[in-house]
């Protein structure tokens, strides 16, 4: 526990001393979205009684919370490759569950951070949207499954380079097909049945209906927190490979 | 105390460590010297739960090092050849981080933060952030933070390398008084003379075996006490004496082109391997 407080601890320290800097980089990949996909070409446009505004903005809720989530990959790999302060933490009586435990909370927190801003910008552009219990549930879990992943991943990976390369095959893509700015259902059947196998299409899913205060989608909650599950067991295993 | 038998490390194709077996006493600074791939940081990456060995046992103080990993990690402490300070965070702040690591209470945390920056004279910089520091001050921040937990053991890979000699004597002074507390000692180095000044007992690793151990004084008694260095065709040759008389008959012999010295280390591992251990 204590150690799992440790590492957990440390990724905060280290994101205080880099607030302003992480604040800023958080909010812009939303604010151009919004200014380019909300404001300039969903103007007018309505996605199911609602407008384009209120169907964009939990679906940046649940890319964000991804990618922030997912960030905590890099911090893992700079503390791996460049720093070698992952050798001090190996070399510390803790073990691996705690470590692991610690990296998803802190990659839980930078999401949970990036979801204020985005909340913050929608209430700024007058977008009212509900953030209920069932909106909070659904991000948490899609941070953990990509925070899980993340630090499954880094430990995998040769160098920061293979980082990024994971980062611009499956993060990137995922972004832009998961939900985030169009409707899924709206594409051909083949193609929905592909995008059905993303996390991130469920989040989204979870998210929105949350938000526009609809029904939740118990299926899709079940469903991350059991890839989640997964995801954290199989990062156990890697960290416990990552000895040499 | 520290042993370890038979201890092997295989990686892929490069067997790193063939079969090692050691013994370390309480209270001994003991130095493990080898060129660069000897196996000595392959080693103490296994003696401190960084890498997994192929094959053998290790223990440190009785705690077996994969079946009770978590007792013998607390029983030691490392100062790693590579610096890994979190260069974001402050002195104070890597130090207390490693406090955390193993469960240190707060009060203990503050207290042994300001003990151990006086201890290693660098109390001054414990607000600057890690990478303000020169080589030098990293280094005794390293192994401030080692010390942290009061361990038994302390492992140091390499813990001047880089360094200038005047700072590099500051550590060994450091180093010593480690030892005095009463804290194991395991070193590693391939500067020979830094384990002649410090260490109680040497072994001499290569390419993954131990070819020689001993005290320094009786490796290098065995060989005679003075050494006399001689260039000839464009290369140079040592000759070993048991006493400067029997030297100095030999050198009645040469003009020019000569240099007679005490024996050091370097010399036993040079005669056991034909290696020059500074590679």
């Amino acid at each position: 526990m204590s150690g799992m407080l440790a590492i957990y601890q440390r990724e905060l320290l280290i994101l205080r001393k880099r607030l302003f800097r992480q604040l800023a980089s958080m909010s812009v990949s939303p604010l151009l979205y919004l200014v380019a996909f909300g404001l300039g070409m969903g103007r007018g446009v309505s996605v199911g009684g609602h407008s384009y505004l209120e169907f964009l903005i939990p679906g940046l809720v649940a890319m964000n919370s991804m990618m922030q989530s997912f960030a905590i990959a890099s911090e893992i790999n700079i503390a791996r490759f460049y720093w070698h302060i992952f050798e001090e933490i190996q070399a510390a009586p803790i073990r691996n569950i705690s470590y692991i435990t610690g990296e998803v909370l802190a990659g839980i927190t930078r999401a949970l951070f990036s979801v204020a801003l985005i909340i913050l910008i929608a209430v700024l552009s007058g977008v009212s949207l509900s953030y209920n219990i069932y909106f909070w549930f659904a991000v948490v879990l899609n941070s953990f499954v990509f925070a899980s992943l993340a630090v499954g991943l880094a430990m995998l990976v040769k160098s920061h380079s293979d980082q990024a390369l994971l980062t611009n095959f499956f993060i990137t893509p995922m972004a832009f097909l998961g939900g985030t700015f169009f409707p899924v259902d709206k594409m051909p059947e083949w193609a929905q049945y592909i995008l059905y196998f993303l996390p991130l299409t469920h989040a989204s899913k979870a998210i929105r209906a949350a938000a526009l205060g609809d029904p939740p989608t118990f299926s899709s909650y079940l469903l991350l927190a059991s890839l989640g599950t997964v995801l954290f067991v199989l990062a156990f295993h890697c960290v416990n490979r990552a000895r040499e | 105390m520290i042993r370890f038998e038979n201890l092997r490390k295989r990686y892929k194709q490069v067997e790193a460590l063939k079969g090692v077996s050691l013994r370390v006493n309480e209270g001994e600074l003991f130095a493990y010297l080898g060129p660069n791939g000897s196996g000595k940081t392959t080693t103490i990456k296994i003696l401190t739960g960084l890498a997994a060995a192929s094959e053998g046992d290790a223990w440190l103080n009785g705690f077996h090092i994969e079946r009770e990993s978590i007792q013998a990690k607390r029983q030691c402490g490392v100062a790693p050849q590579s610096i890994n300070l979190d260069n974001e965070l402050t002195v104070r702040e890597n130090l207390d981080f490693h406090g955390k690591l193993f469960e240190m209470p707060r009060r203990e945390r503050v207290q042994r933060i300001h003990e151990l920056l006086e201890y290693v004279e660098i109390a001054d910089r414990i607000n600057s952030a890690a990478k303000a520091l020169s080589g030098g001050m990293r280094r005794r921040v390293m192994i401030a933070r080692a010390l942290m937990h009061s361990p038994r053991i302390l492992f140091l890979d390499e813990p001047t390398v880089g360094l200038d000699p005047a700072i590099r004597r500051r550590i060994w002074s450091l180093v010593k008084k480690i030892q005095q507390s009463g804290t194991t000692i395991f070193l590693t180095t391939h500067y020979i003379e830094e384990a002649e000044f410090l260490a109680d007992r040497v072994a001499f690793l290569d390419e993954g075996r131990i070819v020689a151990l001993d005290t320094p004084q009786n490796l290098m008694e065995a060989m005679g006490a003075w050494a006399l260095d001689r260039v000839r065709d464009g290369g140079m040759e040592t000759f070993y004496f048991r006493d400067r008389e029997e030297a100095q008959k030999h050198i009645a012999e040469y003009q020019a082109g000569f240099s007679l010295r005490r024996i050091n280390l370097e010399d036993v591992f040079i005669s056991l391997t034909g290696k020059k251990v500074i590679t």
